[in-house]
């Protein structure tokens, strides 16, 4: 087996590793890259559509746009890109990774590690789907990737399960590309991602969108033939006499994302509600050689931050693998009302931080409360599809004894 | 006349509310930015949105090249110019940047590819 001593591992090729692997190369360290598909860039390389880039680059950018620029930066460091190379396994106690590589298995020996491991896509209700295995169900990152990279169609007449933001990119793309697509069903009583992409994607296509409604029953024996959908109500349980046969060959689902922590979610602190790792202000986790940032840390909405915590952990991982000590994280946050999806939860009180909450619910307009204090006034409505992000620098008035800082969105109606 | 219109010209989404006086004089509200008036006067007046797509390409290490218009089209175009970039065909290798199209349907607008497709390795080999 291999050896070799890095001072910086980075896991994960996608936007946020990328970013990690570029900051820790230009604070001169030996950094890294481990990537298991082909080539890196993740799933930037299939979102052909744009609005990517708008505070990071200030200007809007295609995925493979944002890609190329990533792999520009890339290219003027000495960052060791390595491509079909998966990591198999993180040994804590001597800080060593193992990874498959084209040549055999190998043994790297780290200073420090920055997972950028991303997310992968929840499966739709298994449950539904017949145990033959019947062709035509698609999640929407593979339709994507059928279309955009492989350009091969996965059918003629599509529905599309679940209103995420990649279910309605997908359905105005197969619109675009000449499949008939009968619409979208979103089993909620509001669309799952952002209502630019409502309007863009569906409305302006005249793509119908079916709120509280669900696929029940799916049909066919090889090829998918249709599916029953139905009306839920608040429990989201089918509302009887409300269901309706809908022919179709292709389903395609966008129900979610489920970051991937496999590799240290038995031996770091993990939050049940990001279901990443818990992080610090400089996106150290309770391992303190160990950085995560992206995806796996939780769901982000805009690549955007997903890059600036790429960059935060690089930065720090490259510290660490040198030698320096850095502070503690002494406080930490407690989730108060409406705090759903939320990160740092420890923090440093040592430089501004950028925090970022997706609400629970729909608030009309809120307030931002951090340790009882209002610091950000929001006068319009704050949906569960969309983080806010918000810098915190006023460690002055943190006066709590035992570093518990709640933080909470409250209505203010 | 009040309009309700959802800026999309960032991912925040605001709800726009346009007054439309009977002198066509509009009164614009809810926008957090700039953008969102101008975005919202374009939306009564002339609708225009980015077009982003793809297109085949010839002895490329991928089939396809993604492009988008370099600047907003007229909605009402967008079939048209689906229509008319499917029947678009072009040969790697292909940079980031690369014009496509000089003026789509006589927009104005280029078409630019926003990824870099090198040429095939292995076609490369046997044309050498
Ligand atoms: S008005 Fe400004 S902030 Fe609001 S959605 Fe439009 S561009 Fe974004």
């Amino acid at each position: 087996m291999r050896r070799e001593k890095i001072d910086v591992l980075v896991i994960g090729g996608g936007a946020a590793g990328m970013a990690a692997a570029v900051q820790a190369a230009n604070e001169g360290v030996k950094t890294v890259l481990l990537e298991r598909e082909k080539k890196t860039g993740g799933v930037l390389n299939q979102c052909i559509h744009n609005g990517f880039g708008l505070h990071v680059f200030r200007k809007e950018l295609t995925g493979p746009e944002f890609m190329e620029e990533l792999w520009k930066e890339l290219s003027e460091t000495n960052v060791v890109v390595k491509n079909n190379e998966t990591v198999l396994n993180i040994l804590p106690e001597t800080k060593e990774v193992i990874a498959q590589s084209p040549e055999g298995m190998k043994i790297y020996k780290v200073g420090s590690l920055v997972l950028a491991s991303g997310a992968r896509e929840r499966p739709f209700n298994s449950l539904l789907i017949p145990g033959t295995r019947i062709s035509g169900i698609f999640t929407a990152g593979v339709a994507q990737k059928m279309v955009n990279i492989y350009n091969r169609m996965p059918g003629k007449r599509v529905l599309i399960v679940g209103s995420g933001d990649i279910g309605l990119i997908m359905a105005r793309r197969l619109k675009i590309e000449g499949m008939d697509v009968v619409g979208v069903v979103e089993i909620r009583a509001e669309p799952g991602g952002l209502m630019r992409n409502v309007v863009q994607c569906l409305e302006d296509f005249s793509i119908p969108l079916l709120l509280s409604h669900t696929v029940i029953e799916i049909h066919g024996r090889e090829r998918l033939e249709g599916v029953t959908i139905a009306q839920v109500d608040e429990n989201f349980k089918p509302i009887g006499g409300t269901e309706k046969f809908i022919p179709i060959d292709t389903l395609v689902t966008s129900v979610g994302l489920i970051p991937q922590n496999e590799l240290i979610e038995d031996f770091v602190d993990m939050d049940p509600i990001n279901k990443g790792p818990v992080v610090d202000n400089l996106m150290r986790t309770s391992v303190d050689w160990i950085f995560s940032a992206g995806n796996n840390v939780a769901i982000h909405d805009l690549v955007d931050f997903v890059y600036e915590e790429g960059k935060i952990a690089g930065k720090y991982a490259a510290k660490v693998a040198k030698g320096e000590r850095l502070p503690k994280a002494k406080y930490h946050f407690k989730r108060g009302r409406n705090v759903g999806v939320m990160l740092p939860q420890r923090f440093t009180a040592t430089e501004p931080f950028k925090i970022y909450i997706r609400p629970k619910r729909t608030l009309e307009s809120a307030d931002l409360k951090i340790g009882g204090k209002t610091y950000r006034r929001y006068a319009w409505k704050l949906r569960p599809s969309q983080m806010i992000d918000f810098i915190f620098r006023d460690f002055e008035s943190l006066t709590s004894k035992d570093f518990e800082v709640e933080i909470e969105v409250v209505e203010n109606g | 006349m009040d309009k309700k219109i959802i800026c999309i010209a960032c991912p925040i989404g605001c709800e726009i509310n346009v007054h439309i006086e009977k002198d066509g004089k509009m009164k614009i509200q809810g926008n957090r930015c700039k953008r969102g008036e101008s975005y919202a006067k374009d939306e009564i007046l002339n609708p225009k949105r980015v077009l982003t797509m793809s297109i085949r390409v010839e002895n490329g290490e991928m089939d396809l090249v993604s492009v988008k218009t370099d600047g907003s089209i007229p909605k009402k175009l967008i079939p048209k110019a689906i229509e008319y970039l499917k029947g678009v065909k072009i040969r790697a290798p292909i940079k980031v940047g690369d014009v496509i199209v000089e003026n789509l349907l006589d927009t104005g607008v280029k078409v630019v590819a926003t990824r870099t497709v090198l040429e095939d390795a292995i076609l490369q080999l046997s044309n050498k």
